[in-house]
């Protein structure tokens, strides 16, 4: 009898142990509700989200739900993401950034084309060609950009530069390498700030754009450009140039870091995407001056944050409604007005915006569109991820050719 | 026959939620990625074209920049590193602790409070004390050599492409220095009295009494901390991601298996992963084989 009670009892305490594994979430599967998924929590972000929430909730019947992942510049909410499609349990519209970073989730059928509705909400004439170039793969457009950003932008410290005697802006390489000179000779050991591993691989992106144009940079990432070829190598010898005169500890300062060699007058310029003025003014800097980076011409490279719609979500009419509203004039402007960013329609009114951002739309209509690798629009996150490493290694220890070849392997990965 | 499962019945009714959770979340999951590591899903699409050993393979052999064996050069260096400061700091402790200074209570804690701190915690103020700035820009460790005058102790710390990684294994040691101490000191605790005493009537001196008498009763102390800081230090990620986030200076696997996991890269993730848990297995092994020796002779 007691051996029969010992093993009740241990029956009872294997299943209560057992038992907190077969819990489990009952889904809020509710018709009427549209679930958001981002990294904009704080910030310029979460309020560039809020006002395009207020655009939402007038255009439509749906109710938003905010499904934000803060932290680690939206390193966390990928995995998140990443975890729930392999569930089969996705948002009903996800964040990403809009380019080839999507192609993940098109070769695995995880988000839909969204060509007939780009038609039907008329985005095929708002939104300029270059841009809808970029966003196409065989033809067919899978996400809506909410916002562009600029990332060959030159900043310059109005007072440095007027200091060492520099009055005219460069526009070439060779005048930027000139005036690289002479703030040297003025006694400014790094006149070329710049930060880590990505930072530098948007340095690379810009020298390119120089040495191969538009249409050939845009070709090293669709494979149309040989990486090999002697052009690159000028391009790359023009990099390494660059380099030599940066600062040398690079590979420990973040963007923010490296724009307050900047704002200290420790250098002359700084390359950096159009979100660094929000920074600059957030730190009390005003007097900084901005160019496209010399021998781009009006080439505009761009990154924009789009969304999608899922494969399989549970509400897909409300989902087209938060793309439409995305999209739509409103949308846009509400989004980024606040952000600091400019609309990708082509259709707005500039005045409503701040100085910078005036120019930049401006840019933006009349310019030649091509994407950016280092923030995924040109390519591929595995091939992102492995130029980044090889940009990373370059920068410790300048082999110019170890550089190219693997930057020829990186842009061949993600395109089997 | 009854009788038996009456006897072992219970017993292993008891264990069996333990053992069936480590069943499968453990040696499941582990089978499952050695399964993936075999397969071709390099991206988030599924497909489970099984393609043998060739992703362990090309890391040897195929890898753009060789960036495997460089992880490993890294991991080695700092392991290497790690473990020498730790095992030489941790005996001359508990050697001046096991000597009879006065307070050792508060010694004891001095030491052994850095271990309460997570590698998060102290990586991020390492990363400020080893600033590579120098000069004019010297911050932290610099910055104090500076002012100190001792400007030729300056150095460019992690940043170094050679020998970075020697600089990332200080905060490392500081923090389980402290620890290996307390493991030597409880060694030197163990042994009996008599094993001095006997010394001591046969005319050894101190010399020869931690040389022939003492110190050869540490070896199977000596062989646990080994062991159990060189696993941790197979395993190292937070302490560099948080002194120098993941870059290519000084990226070990666990940093790249980080890395090719958020590109989708399944594959080469699991094949990372898999000879990540052979090394630590290589250090483990022979130690559980023995401890097990041990405890069946006695």
């Amino acid at each position: 009898m007691g051996k029969m009670r010992r093993a009740a009892v241990a029956a009872v305490g294997a299943l209560a142990l057992l038992s907190p594994a077969a819990c489990g979430g009952a889904d809020s599967g509710a018709d009427q509700e549209v679930e958001v998924f981002t990294w904009w929590a704080d910030g310029g972000e979460k309020a560039g989200l809020d006002g395009l929430v207020a655009a939402f909730d007038e255009q439509c019947d749906y109710s938003f739900v905010n499904g934000a992942v803060a932290g680690g510049a939206g390193s966390n909410a990928k995995q998140v993401l990443a975890s729930r499609l392999q569930q089969g349990d996705a948002p009903d519209t996800f964040q990403a950034h809009a380019g080839a970073a999507l192609s993940d989730y098109i070769a695995a059928g995880q988000i839909e084309d969204l060509s007939d509705l780009y038609e039907e909400w008329g985005l095929t004439e708002a939104l300029p060609p270059g841009l809808i170039d970029n966003l196409s793969v065989d033809g067919k457009v899978y996400s809506v950009p909410a916002n562009i950003h600029r990332s060959n932008v030159l900043w310059t410290n109005k007072a440095v530069l007027a200091d060492a005697g520099i009055t005219a802006e460069p526009t070439t390489l060779a005048e930027l390498f000139a005036a690289l000179d002479t703030l040297k000779s003025a006694g400014i050991g790094a006149p070329l700030a710049i930060g880590k591993d990505w930072s530098q691989l948007m340095l690379l992106e810009a020298v390119m754009i120089s040495d191969l144009g538009p249409e050939g940079f845009t070709g090293l990432w669709t494979g149309a450009t040989d990486w090999n070829s002697p052009e690159v190598t000028q391009g790359l010898e023009n990099y390494k140039r660059l380099l030599s005169y940066t600062n040398g500890d690079r590979d420990t300062y973040d963007w923010t870091d490296a724009g307050k060699l900047l704002m200290d007058g420790k250098a002359g310029f700084f390359l950096m995407g159009d979100w660094a003025p929000g920074d600059f003014e957030t730190k009390g800097f005003t007097d900084f001056g901005y160019i496209a980076f010399p021998g781009n011409g009006d080439t505009f490279q761009w990154l924009a944050d789009s969304f999608v719609l899922p494969q399989g979500v549970d509400n897909p009419e409300g989902t087209k409604c938060w793309l439409k509203t995305v999209g739509s004039a409103e949308g846009q402007q509400a989004f980024n007005i606040k952000k600091g960013s400019i609309p990708a329609r082509t259709d707005v009114t500039e005045a409503d915006y701040p100085a910078y951002q005036q120019s930049a739309i401006q840019a933006w209509k009349t310019g030649t569109q091509v994407p950016s690798c280092a923030h995924g629009a040109a390519c591929s996150q595995g091939a992102m991820e492995a130029a980044n490493s090889a940009i990373g290694k370059f920068s410790s220890d300048q082999d110019l050719a170890g550089l190219q070849k693997a930057m020829s392997a990186a842009a061949a990965l993600g395109k089997n | 026959m009854l009788t038996r499962v009456r006897r072992w019945g219970p017993g292993l009714l008891l264990i069996s939620p333990s053992l069936l959770l480590l069943g499968v979340f453990v040696y499941g999951l582990i089978g499952w990625t050695i399964k993936v590591s075999m397969s071709d899903r390099h991206s988030a699409a599924e497909s489970d074209g099984f393609v043998g050993l060739s992703n362990y393979v090309d890391l040897f052999t195929n890898d753009i920049n060789g960036r495997f064996l460089h992880s490993l050069r890294n991991l080695l260096i700092f392991t290497v590193v790690f473990l020498l400061g730790t095992m030489l700091l941790g005996l001359l402790w508990a050697f001046l602790l096991e000597r009879g200074v006065r307070a050792e209570g508060l010694f004891r804690t001095v030491y052994l409070f850095p271990m309460a701190v997570s590698f998060v915690a102290s990586g991020v103020v390492w990363r400020w004390l080893m600033n590579s700035g120098q000069g004019d820009d010297a911050g932290g460790l610099n910055a104090i050599f500076g002012q100190l005058n001792l400007d030729f102790l300056q150095n460019s710390w992690w940043t170094d492409p050679e020998w970075g990684m020697v600089a990332m294994a200080v905060p490392a040691i500081w923090q389980l220095s402290g620890y290996v101490m307390a493991l030597f000191l409880a060694g030197f605790r163990g042994i009996p009295a008599e094993l001095r005493e006997a010394a001591a009537v046969d005319g050894a001196s101190t010399f020869q009494l931690y040389r022939r008498v003492l110190f050869p009763q540490l070896t199977p102390v000596a062989l646990s901390a080994l062991i159990i800081v060189g696993h941790m230090s197979m395993k190292m990620f937070d302490l560099i991601m948080s002194v120098s986030g993941a870059q290519w200076l000084t990226e070990v696997p666990a940093v790249y298996v980080w890395q090719t996991l958020l590109t989708s890269d399944y594959a080469k993730a699991s094949a990372i992963s898999v000879i990540l848990l052979l090394l630590v297995a290589l250090v483990i092994v022979p130690y559980l084989v023995q401890t097990m020796r041990t405890e069946r002779r006695s």
